[in-house]
């Protein structure tokens, strides 16, 4: 396995076989349970536990509710990291630190924030409620909780790239006559498609697995806010071990497909900007 | 003095065409500036706000009574151990897995660094589901660990379990790609001058990464405070024994103590601005210290 060339350095045995041993442990064997344990389960059981309409809808949401989710970070996300680091305007650099908050509040904090907020009686929900709009408690809180935890992912992965962008080929493009909108979608926009794909599918791959945000606001109501992790809890709780499996092999896969398709956007990507220089 | 001032009108001229060539109308500008912020407003900044808020509604002393109850402190005090154990362990495997992948070269390498993400692309009640599956009382070795009166599910180990799969990419990521750009030159010449393996990665290597690394830690403690859908599955939730900050908040949200949950969230609310100060500052000193290694 070890091609070391005329490589002289030490410890490559070492530390390869540590990262295996680790990672066999902690990850591969305990995910391998799950597959083990759905193989139990015959195609007809399998069926009945992945592909009932409680479980079918809960699909939807999460699947739907993420997609609106992602994309509204794609647009609000890409306007972020423009103009962060295109313009300049007073409270900048805490702007720039706050767009991790996301990744660093506990998703259990922010699915209750949220909540406060858009409750019929919170500062947004009060505002909503005379319209007839509710948003907590509705599919719609779910959207708004899987907005939240997928914001800085557009902004982190555009970021660099618009910063890295040489000025030369916009003023080219403004030399030969394009306004700045035309630059913007034929030089700019394809410059950093990749990148904004990437972090979409990011976005949108932590979305399908969020928990703990989107419990508090969404009111869980079976067939209607109920999302797929929740059905995993509901299930164990009920101590329907194999169902419970069953749904999150599901889950799996479609992780797993996400990964795959993520790891091969940033492949792309990685080997247009390389072909560009 | 003519002269002057038409060569400067000209540069300013200059400026001024290339400005409005390659940047937008002012007013074009300050609409995008006005919705970014209107928009982080909405959802970053609205929910910090209200956090604080509402912990301090029922006034300070009902604040201080929740962060001073007996169960409030006992998942504080697992919380930290949990992250305690999590996190040197995952910087362990970190740095064992960027100098694998990153000084040398072997089949099979980009499945390795794959399947290293693999923790990220998994739902966090996944990772929590796993783990009942394997030491649950109906799993793999539910019945021995029982026979043995020991127990990992609804116990601290299978907290410090979940917290461990849920974190396990953060500092491998961070510092794959910062050694590779580093290569390895002075490790072979610390080699040829007769430094050991170990007396490399002490002296060479680790002063080398150490933003990185921090940059990694730093991640890695967040999450492990924060992290509540991995450990709700295996907590069972016991008050002063198995909860975690987190599901404290839930437990006390859930009796419609919105008040407490609220000062217990405000302390993780804390925690979450800290970690950012922390990153600002230790991507700051990386970005100055990746400055230095350019003009040297």
């Amino acid at each position: 396995m070890a091609k070391k060339h005329n490589n002289v350095l030490p410890g490559f045995n070492l530390s390869l076989g540590f990262t295996i041993f680790y990672l066999s442990l902690i990850v591969l064997i305990p995910l391998s349970a799950a597959f083990i344990k759905t193989s139990s389960l015959s195609l007809h059981e399998f069926w009945v536990a992945v592909a009932s309409p409680r479980v079918v809808a809960s699909y939807k949401l999460t699947f739907g509710a993420s997609l609106i989710g992602a994309s509204i970070n794609a647009l609000f996300g890409l306007l972020t990291a423009w103009v962060l680091t295109r313009y300049t305007f007073p409270g900048k650099r805490i702007i720039d630190a706050m767009v991790d908050l996301p990744f660093a509040l506990p998703t259990a904090v922010a699915g209750i924030a949220l909540t406060a907020i858009y409750a019929p009686n919170g500062w947004i929900g009060s505002l909503l409620a005379p319209h007839g709009i509710k948003v907590a408690f509705t599919p719609l809180g779910v959207v708004i909780a899987l907005t939240f935890i997928g914001l800085p992912f557009v902004v982190r992965t555009v970021q660099p790239v618009l910063e890295d962008l040489e000025a030369e080929t916009e003023e080219a493009a403004a030399s030969l006559g394009a306004n700045r909108w035309q630059t913007f979608t034929k030089i700019i926009f394809p410059a950093i498609a990749p990148a904004l794909l990437t972090g979409f599918s990011l976005a949108f791959a932590r979305a399908i697995g969020e928990y703990g945000s989107v419990i508090f606001i969404a009111g869980n109501m079976p067939m209607v806010s109920e999302i797929t992790p929740l059905i995993i809890i509901t299930k164990l709780e009920q101590y329907d071990y194999a169902g419970a499996t069953a749904v999150a092999v599901v889950m799996l896969i479609i992780s797993f497909l996400l990964l795959l398709a993520i790891n091969g956007l940033q492949w792309w990507s990685s080997r247009r900007n390389a072909s560009a220089i | 003095m003519s002269g002057i001032s038409t060569t400067q009108f000209s540069k300013y001229s200059a400026r001024v065409a290339k400005s409005r060539a390659t940047s937008e109308p002012v007013w074009v500008r300050w609409a995008l500036i006005a919705t970014t912020l209107l928009f982080l407003s909405l959802f970053l900044f609205m929910p910090l706000a209200a956090v604080f808020s509402e912990a301090l509604r029922k006034g300070f002393y009902t604040y201080i009574t929740a962060l001073a109850d007996a169960d409030a402190l006992s998942a504080m005090k697992l919380t930290f151990i949990a992250a305690l154990i999590a996190v040197p362990l995952n910087l362990v495997f970190g740095v064992a897995a960027a100098w694998a992948i990153a000084k040398f070269e072997f089949k099979g390498k980009s499945i390795l660094i794959t399947l290293i993400d693999l923790p990220f692309a998994v739902s966090p009640v996944i990772a929590g589901l796993i783990y009942v599956l394997i030491f649950g009382l109906q799993g793999w070795f539910g019945q021995w660990l029982s026979d043995h009166d020991m127990k990992v599910i609804f116990a601290i180990p299978g907290i410090v379990l979940a917290t461990i799969f849920v974190t396990f990419p953060f500092v491998a990521r961070e510092l794959i790609p910062l050694m590779q750009a580093q290569g390895k030159d002075e490790e072979e010449a610390a080699l040829v001058l007769g430094a050991s393996g170990w007396q490399i990665l002490w002296r060479v290597t680790l002063p080398n990464i150490k933003w990185g690394l921090l940059y990694g830690v730093i991640l890695t403690n967040a999450r492990a405070m924060g992290e509540f859908g991995a450990v709700s599955v295996v907590s069972g939730h016991i008050r002063g024994m198995t909860n975690t900050l987190p599901l404290h908040v839930e437990i006390l949200y859930n009796e419609y103590n919105y008040a407490a949950a609220f000062a217990v969230a405000s302390v993780l609310a804390l925690l979450a601005l800290v970690t950012l100060v922390l990153k600002s500052i230790v991507e700051w000193y990386a970005a100055r210290s990746a400055r230095a290694v350019e003009k040297n």
